[in-house]
């Protein structure tokens, strides 16, 4: 299990992206650091969800272009992609298949449930190698 | 020609965590062959075979997506900027 630092700040940014996205799912990227055996959260990218509006209220997609664009900002802030959020309106916050199937390893998954536009537990997963499950990591909240 | 491939922080591992590298080519195929050539490991990840790439795999030659040019035919002028990104999606 690795450690995904985030400050409180940016916790209420994803919680609140979730909140305002309710009923459908909000979604963004997370740009940090290594920090010894885990990344620390510098920055968040927010994304408009790219999914068709009838379908956006349990899947989210970050187009390529949008993904270009946060690599090319991770670099000039001297940053690296290392992760993503989304949220998981009237459902759990654990990955589900469709997550597993369109996820890659070393990415943060976290993950904010929000129940009847209420922001709840947030969680944070990485995919195995193996492709085969994610683990539950360890998310740290920090002033 | 020599043209600086951008590699995503998913795919460092496999590029001795170089985040960029440098490698000879006159078209986008002919750049990531190479650098799959370089790092073997890599290949695996971002070919499903061969000639095509991963679904996931998204290239851009200074900053325009290959998919709107010509896919891997796409040529690339010296000192060129190719950057390969994943697509990302997720729900429930």
């Amino acid at each position: 299990m690795t450690v995904l630092n985030l400050t409180e700040k940016t916790e209420k940014q994803i919680r609140r992206a979730g909140a305002e996205a309710y009923p459908d799912e909000c979604c963004g990227i997370l740009l940090g650091t290594e920090d010894g055996d885990g990344h620390v959260v510098r920055s968040l990218r927010p994304v408009v969800n790219a999914r068709e509006s009838g379908e956006q209220y349990h899947r989210f997609l970050i187009t390529a272009e949008e993904m270009m664009q946060a690599e090319l900002e991770a670099r000039r802030l001297g940053l690296d992609i290392i992760g993503f959020y989304h949220s998981h309106p009237d459902h759990p916050a654990a990955p589900s298949a469709y997550d597993r199937d369109h996820a890659l390893p070393f990415y943060h998954y976290v993950i904010l449930r929000v129940a009847n536009g209420r922001p709840e537990d947030m969680t944070d997963w990485r995919l195995r190698l193996s492709r085969e499950a994610f683990d539950a990591e360890n998310l740290k909240i920090e002033p | 020609m020599s043209v600086s491939i951008l590699i995503p922080s998913a795919l460092r591992a496999f590029t001795d965590r170089k985040s960029e590298v440098e490698a000879e080519g006159a078209t986008v195929g002919e750049a990531l062959a190479a650098l799959a050539e370089t790092y073997p490991d890599l290949k695996h990840q971002i070919y499903e075979d061969d000639t095509k790439l991963r679904g996931f795999v998204n290239v851009f030659v200074d900053g325009n997506n290959i998919k709107k040019l010509n896919g891997l035919d796409t040529p690339v002028k010296p000192d060129a900027v190719v950057t390969i990104v994943p697509a990302i999606a997720g729900g429930f």
